[in-house]
């Protein structure tokens, strides 16, 4: 069973974690085209690359993101949410 | 009749304690460290099984459990490899796969019409005419398959177990010991595998000068930071070194930090006529029969070798008191080797560059002699041959590495032309590979690269691995196929070398399509036997180079009960279970928690439930809804998270007023509902589902770790036990056990909350509608669920307060047209098809589904909920029975019930929008297919103005 290392809890099972989707900027809901919208909505990053993900240690319910290579699943580095979302967002 | 050779020979077996045994009815003698193969092979029984496909005899291959030649049935036990079964008083063993008996299988006849049962032949006989495949069917379940699936077998205790090692080495054998020594001298927790009950490996049986096996085991049993585990099979090895292990009937998870492979290497056999019949075996497995089991493996033998090691063969069977008959070497010109002038020494007829061309059965259908012929080309040999009688051919030909956990976890096996054999390449990140499985053979090389290994894995200096020196042991092409066929090259199967071939010229031109299409290497041994020769044939065939099959795990069989373990559905209970228990209710599952279904007997289920329903609309109830999700939201930002994170809007919700609650997804799709009760500017009690609110948490999470608002949110949904009292009399109940908080109409009106104590428990106090009378839901700390319970109990007994369950809860909030959450709702409903318009703030500048939602009102409705009515009492739709108009299908029930306090069916149900008017009338087809009309009504059912719960 594959390991997750955890910024907070440290190398876990990955069956102690759940997948959280690709890190993608939200759009303004307010503004963005319905095309804009609908694509943030269903449109999936599916590269062959590394990719930024959410994830969350299910019993602490700790977010963080990993950055995983597609190719190999390798998990290449995790870190806590506030390296990418640091300041207060305030209403769009 | 006994083989069994006298002491010292045997180092398995103790001759003071006899075991009798049975085997197809008869009794035999064997001893306590015999195996069920190693015993009947002592008593002279040869014929342990017949094949799977033409029911040939088999007898020993490899002793070592590696093959399907010996697979048993022991009791409900179907296909126990007899070479790896330990003797055990009274067993009982049959063989698999015959009728009639292994002597004489009355299915035996099925190998006279070999040729006409080419490879795929099911795939091309059978299926054509159709209705002729129910008659083939029970004919060919009986004839093939192996042994019998006891379905009435009593349950079995298994379970598992997790462990975690710095090193894990695979394979107690010469590398392995050394590894395991070396990784404890650097500082590692080590555990130490094998499959054998003894350590040693090829140690143990193989040709072996001094006591290399007694230093090796005593250095291992003098460090204590080895964990040995024998008995034990690793079946798999996944990512980051997680390893399954099989331990009787355990299954360990082992996660290590490295891993040492030094799983060993599996003699190959020769193909050739005939190759199968028992008496015909690898050269390690007669080994065994003498070192491990004190059995000599025949009388008079025929070594057929290919490399030095059957020489040593050959004079271990010497010694054994067997007559070698001749030793052919497939080889022209054999290299210079001490153990072949010994042999030669002892006047035995060596017969360089010849193969055994055809093996001969005796009348009792075992091995009675070989055709020994010179080689005189790849893979042909001259006609007829010379004859040699014999009961036992051994066969050194060659080794493949036992790499399959290597490539479970990403490794590849990948030929070598020069050396003629496979290697383990691309071993996955962690692993290393020592001794003859990383193709190091010479013993002093092997334990100086398992020592190395051993160090290496321990983040310490081991030095470089050994190359390979394998050169010389496998020959290019052990393969001699005959005109006559019975040339097997998977003894699983009943594979020949025309199977293969004709698999290829099927235009099946790889292995991989090969393997599907003739089956080979996928019988129980898993192609430990055959892969090498089929990917020599269809290399050979197509011209190609020679490529593997994938392995994938398990190694060996293992059971479902492995894979099962133990029963372990484990609950939650509510801090008031024991009073439900008490009062005699029907416990049921509601998510991980059991809630009362109803009160009392289950006879009386139905009426049961109507009365509890009547209690609450005519007189007082309480039910248990500990089970309600509870989180706290607490700071600065608390009012705008909460406006971000429903859909109704609550900046300005008052102090002490409790607000419903929406959650959609960023699709709009409705995820949650509850209530929110106000507490202070900064401090929002939320409740969500039973089943909802761990997701609801971790959503709120994550939206909270993009937007950083200052609030913090916490799971109280285990911290709080909470109670609901329902119906005109509950203010009554619940007034004499407040002192602190007044409870009149006027004080605390309808969608209030208070903080204060009943009964002198600290209490968050709810007026919620939840079942549409007049009711307060009571949060207390869960410590203090009980005590509450008892309090308003024994305080509404004077006015017959009456406790109600889940059931009576679902008819009394379906008369009051409130939906269930995942229910009434699935995942594509949003609120304006719930008809919950209503619940949303379309003023606010931002929540989560906003967008979706607009999306959703611009496209239109597809389907709208709506409640309904059903005339005829007796016409009770079930959820899901559809919604249709003609043909087409508009819609579904997601809920229905008789209601007790309307007297008709009632229900809600997705219905096209055009048929959603009030009053309009729509077709459900219940059950039997029968056709009902119902009518759509305004919700709710029950209390339309809401009065009663604003008492």
């Amino acid at each position: 069973m594959k390991l997750m290392p955890c910024p907070l809890n440290g190398p876990r099972n990955i069956t102690e974690f759940i997948y959280g989707g690709p890190v993608v900027a939200e759009p303004d809901q307010n503004a963005c085209t319905d095309r804009e919208w609908t694509d943030f909505l269903f449109m999936e990053p599916g590269h062959a690359g590394v990719a930024r993900e959410w994830w969350c240690h299910a019993a602490t319910a700790y977010w963080f993101i990993a950055e995983r290579d597609m190719v190999s699943d390798e998990i290449i580095r995790t870190y806590p949410a506030a390296e990418l979302f640091a300041d207060r967002k305030g209403d769009p | 009749m006994s083989a069994r050779l006298p002491d010292p020979a045997g180092a398995l077996i103790d001759r003071g304690r006899p075991i009798a045994f049975t085997f197809e009815g008869r009794d035999y003698p064997g001893y306590e460290g015999d195996t069920l193969a190693s015993a009947l092979w002592a008593n002279e029984v040869r014929t342990l099984s017949r094949s799977f496909k033409y029911h040939r005899r088999r007898g020993v291959l490899t002793m070592a459990g590696q093959d399907a030649n010996t697979l048993v049935q022991v009791g409900p036990s179907p296909n126990v490899p007899a070479d790896r079964l330990a003797l055990s008083p009274g067993l009982a063993a049959s063989a698999v796969n015959t009728w009639g008996g292994v002597e004489r299988d009355l299915w035996s006849v099925i190998g006279r019409l070999g040729r006409f049962l080419p490879a795929g032949f099911y795939y091309k006989s059978f299926f054509r005419p159709r209705w002729a495949w129910p008659l083939w069917e029970p004919v060919l379940r009986r004839v093939a398959g192996l042994g019998r699936v006891d379905t009435g077998a009593a349950h079995g205790d298994y379970d598992k177990q997790y462990m975690f090692a710095d090193v894990a080495v695979i394979g107690a054998g010469p590398a392995g010991l050394a590894a395991a020594d070396a990784a404890a001298a650097a500082g590692a927790e080590v555990v130490l595998i094998d499959e054998n009950a003894r350590l040693g490996g090829s140690l143990d049986y193989a040709r072996v000068s001094g006591d290399v096996r007694a230093r090796l085991v005593d250095a291992v049993a003098a460090q204590p930071a080895i964990t040995v585990m024998t008995d034990t099979t690793c079946n798999g090895c996944f990512a980051d070194n997680w390893l399954a292990l099989i331990h009787g009937n355990r299954m360990i998870k082992l996660r290590a930090k490295a891993i040492v492979l030094a799983s060993g290497s599996m003699e190959q056999p020769v193909v050739f006529r005939d190759n199968d019949l028992p008496g015909i075996m690898l050269g390690t497995a007669a080994q065994r029969l003498i070192r491990l089991y004190g059995v000599r493996p025949g009388r008079r033998a025929v070594v057929l070798c290919a490399n030095g090691d059957g020489y040593g063969v050959a004079l271990d069977l010497i010694e054994a008191g067997v007559t070698v008959a001749c030793v052919a070497d497939l080889r022209d010109a054999p290299g210079a080797d001490a153990r072949m002038e010994e042999v030669r020494a002892r006047g035995v007829p060596l017969r360089p560059g010849a193969t055994v061309r055809e093996a001969v059965a005796g009348r009792d259908g075992t091995l009675s002699g070989a055709l020994v012929a010179q080689v005189t080309g790849r893979g042909i040999c001259a006609a007829p041959g010379e004859r040699f009688e014999c009961d036992l051919i051994a066969m050194s030909a060659g080794y493949m590495p036992t790499g399959a956990l290597a490539c479970h976890a990403g490794g590849r096996m990948v030929y070598d032309d020069t050396c003629h054999t496979f290697r383990v390449a691309d071993a996955p990140h962690g692993m290393t590979l020592a001794g003859s499985v990383a193709g190091v053979h010479d013993l002093d090389a092997v334990v100086a690269d398992g020592r190395a290994a051993g160090a290496r894995a321990a983040g310490g200096d081991g030095g470089p691995a050994r190359e390979p020196d394998d050169a010389g042991l496998n020959h290019p092409w052990p393969i001699f196929s005959h005109a006559g066929g019975h040339d097997f090259v998977d003894f699983d199967e009943d594979l020949q070398v025309k199977d293969i071939r004709d698999a290829v010229a099927e235009g099946y031109d790889h292995i991989e399509l090969a393997k599907r299409f003739s089956t080979a290497t996928m019988g129980p041994s898993q192609g430990r036997h055959s892969l090498l020769p089929t990917a020599r044939l269809v290399a050979e065939a197509t011209m190609g180079e020679v490529g593997a099959t994938t392995a994938r795990p398990p190694f060996a069989a293992e059971t479902f009960g492995h894979l099962a373990g133990r029963a372990f559905e484990p609950v939650r209970r509510t801090a008031m279970h024991a009073r439900h228990v008490e009062a005699g209710a029907r416990m049921m599952p509601a998510g991980m928690w059991m809630r009362p279904a109803y009160y009392r007997p289950k006879h009386r289920r139905e009426a049961c439930i109507v009365e509890e329903v009547a209690a609450v609309r005519e007189n007082v109830g309480l039910i248990d809804v500990s089970t309600l999700g509870g989180i706290e939201i607490r700071g600065p930002d608390a009012a705008e998270f909460m406006n971000r994170v429903y859909t109704f809007a609550y900046l300005k919700q008052p102090v002490g007023r409790g607000r419903y609650v929406l959650m959609t997804d960023r699709t709009g799709v409705i995820i949650d509902d509850g209530v929110a009760c106000r507490f202070a500017e900064d401090h929002f009690y939320v409740t969500a589902t039973t089943s909802g609110v761990d997701a609801v948490y971790r959503a709120m999470l994550w939206h909270n770790a993009q937007w950083r608002l200052a609030v913090d949110v916490t799971h109280v949904s285990a911290a709080y036990a909470a109670v609901n009292i329902a119906g005109p009399e509950s203010r009554g109940v619940l007034a004499p056990l407040c002192a602190d908080v007044d409870i009149s109409a006027e004080a605390f009106p309808y969608m209030g909350v208070r903080e204060g104590r009943v009964a002198g428990i600290p209490a968050r106090l709810l007026r919620v509608g939840f079942v549409g009378e007049l009711g307060f839901e009571i949060h207390v700390p869960a410590h203090a669920g009980e005590a509450l319970w008892d309090a308003l109990m024994e305080a509404g007994r004077g006015r017959g307060i009456r406790p109600f369950g889940v059931e009576a809860q679902r008819l009394l909030r379906l008369e009051k047209g409130h939906i269930i959450i995942g229910q009434d709702t699935d995942g594509l409903t949003h609120p304006l098809e719930a008809d919950m318009a209503w619940a949303i703030s379309r003023k606010k500048p931002y929540f989560v589904g906003k967008r979706a939602i607009a999306l959703h009102e611009k496209v239109g409705l597809t389907r709208k909920m709506v409640g309904f009515e059903i005339g005829d009492a007796a016409s009770l739709p079930e959820e899901c029975h559809l919604v249709v108009r003609g043909a087409e299908i508009t819609g579904r029930v997601t809920s229905a019930a008789t209601s007790p306090t309307l007297g008709r069916v009632i229900g809600l149900a997705y219905v096209a929008p055009d048929q959603s008017e009030i009053g309009n009338t729509f077709t459900v087809k219940i059950a039997g297919g029968k056709l009902v009309e119902a009518r759509v009504v305004k919700l709710p059912f029950y209390d339309p103005d809401g009065r009663r719960q604003e008492m």
